[in-house]
């Protein structure tokens, strides 16, 4: 860039400053007031960990994230195993037309509580009872997608001809897959997984479209939602911090993953 | 790829279409559904009580859109102009916010606004004794958490056409006696367009279906389309009316869909036609 003078580069910094400011401030008290021993934003009183201590303790709480564990890893595993065979399908053929495209992106474009309504009037049509599995099955909707897209990028680079050299040594069609092309798309494949997973454990809308009515299938953020509605506790400001740090790790991670794909 | 393809169309395709026929039946007299065809919820969603809240969840998605774009905008500029090593650290941590749930970053404000919250607690400091203003529940504060929650993907989307820019371009501008805010205004401004539009039309789609953000921040009290569809699926138990409404929400989003993809055809044509007469 072109020379700038001090003063605009003052502004620029400033800029930053300012924006770093407005993204961070809200998220740091937050956190801040999680270890506050009075839990109120009023006054600091004192660094304490009481409020992870009594969410340990709060049986609601655990039921939530004991089910929204359970939602993630099974719509995680299917969406991971389906999504990236149609990943493979897709990008082996390379002619597929763009109604299939659409089929495959719309999940991520679809507003939330389109979709969401959407499951909701079909489940209830079909007389189905709802709850984790009816969960399940719309999570993996755009699960697969994302899994999709995330593979399917690290596949553009993909060498098909070492899958025909595979074959004419006389592997199988599956040994090819798991010996060769797996091994070569294995960091996406995870890296799909691991957004799928957080984007699972994050998902409200959906979720709470079809849940069905009861507790027994409330996920963590039907549950945060709930005691935000409910008013300010300290405990909220406690699994917040969680939740928050849980997300933030595994998106690195997927993140790191797939740039060591782009690396190589 | 089949079984994939089945569970999209038999959970997505199938049921958007279900939504999409369900909007064209009455409501049954207990609820429920009554198959007989009618165009009346349609007609209902020109209605002037729910035009209004139409219009209403427009102008919140867009001035949150606004001040979206003008901060992600200058910080993406200030971004694209700090040393090449820091470039991609700052934009790491400009996105990372984003990556936390939703409700967190919005319960977040609520945290900040409220009448006890830090803002109240800074006013005191700086020695205000009166009522705590109420910034909770208002429609700065729904705002205020539209802006914040989408504000990450306005800096990735500006950020992108910024960084690739040729700083020779805008020396030749100044070289040729153009000032700094003219060199923007003519040279930098219309060749990052595509990336201000692309933000856009992400911060203002996503807004103005959001439910929650209006029933967490507003307190309820500012209706959006999305309140008004969650509101008829969940409460009023209309689900031909609600569908309408999820129909007519679409259309928007559409709507500005295509308004991008034109803005953008007609900022490249013109790219293009700028480079062709600089190369000839």
């Amino acid at each position: 860039m072109a020379e700038r003078s001090p003063a605009t580069r003052r502004t620029l910094w400033l800029v930053l400053g300012l924006v770093f400011a407005f993204l961070y401030i809200p998220i740091a008290v937050l956190v801040a007031l999680s270890f506050n021993e009075g839990g109120l934003p009023t006054a600091w009183s004192g660094f304490s960990l009481k409020w992870y201590v009594s969410l340990a303790h709060n049986s609601a709480i655990l039921s939530a994230a004991l089910n929204t564990l359970i939602v993630a890893v099974v719509s995680t595993a299917i969406a991971t195993l389906l999504g990236t065979l149609l990943a493979i399908g897709v990008e082996m053929r390379r002619q597929y037309g763009r109604g299939l495209e659409a089929l495959i992106f719309a999940p991520m474009i679809i507003p939330d509580i389109v979709l969401a309504i959407a499951l909701l009037s079909f489940f209830s049509m079909l007389n189905l009872t709802m709850g984790l599995h009816t969960i399940i099955l719309a999570h993996v909707v755009f699960n697969l997608a994302f899994v999709c897209s995330v593979v399917r990028a690290r596949l553009k680079s993909f060498d098909w001809s070492i899958v025909e050299a595979s074959a004419d040594l006389g592997a199988s069609a599956l040994t090819t897959f798991r010996r060769v092309t797996l091994p070569v798309i294995a960091p996406a494949v995870i890296a799909g997984a691991l957004l799928a997973f957080t984007l699972s454990v994050d998902e409200f809308i959906i979720a709470f479209f079809t849940a069905g009515a009861g507790r027994a299938s409330t996920t963590l953020p039907m549950q945060i939602y709930a005691m935000i509605r409910f008013g300010i506790t300290p405990e909220i400001n406690a699994l917040a911090t969680i939740v928050m740090a849980v997300s933030i790790a595994a998106l690195t991670l997927s993140q790191r993953l797939n740039r060591g794909m782009i690396g190589q | 790829m089949a079984p994939a393809l089945v569970w999209l169309t038999a959970l997505m395709v199938v049921p958007c279409v279900l939504v999409l026929a369900l909007a064209f039946f009455r409501r049954g007299i207990y609820g429920g559904i009554d198959y007989t065809f009618t165009l009346e919820n349609f007609g209902l969603v020109f209605d002037p009580l729910y035009a209004g809240i139409f219009l209403n969840s427009a102008r919140i998605a867009g001035t949150a859109t606004l001040i979206a774009v003008v901060i992600g905008y200058a910080a993406a500029y200030a971004i694209s102009a700090a040393p090449r090593r820091w470039q991609p650290v700052f934009l790491f941590f400009a996105v990372l916010p984003f990556w936390s749930n939703y409700l967190i970053r919005t319960y977040a404000w609520i945290v900040l606004l409220n009448r006890e919250g830090l803002i109240t607690q800074l006013l005191r400091w700086f020695g205000y004794t009166g009522e705590p203003p109420s910034m909770l529940y208002t429609e700065g504060a729904v705002i205020a958490g539209l802006v914040y929650n989408y504000l990450p993907f306005v800096i990735l989307a500006c950020y992108a056409p910024l960084s690739r820019l040729n700083p020779e371009l805008a020396e030749a501008s100044r070289d040729l006696g153009a000032s700094a805010a003219t060199t923007f205004r003519r040279v930098i401004l219309p060749l990052t367009v595509p990336g201000i539009a692309a933000g856009a039309v992400f911060v203002f789609v996503l807004s103005i279906g959001n439910f929650v953000t209006p029933a967490l921040l507003g307190g309820g009290r500012f209706q959006m389309i999305g309140n008004l569809v969650y509101d008829q699926f969940l409460t009023a138990n209309d689900w031909p009316f609600g569908a309408a409404l999820a129909m007519a929400l679409i259309a928007i989003m559409l709507l500005v869909l295509m308004a991008q993809a034109l803005a953008a055809d007609r900022a490249t044509g013109r790219t293009a036609e700028a480079r062709g007469q600089a190369d000839g």
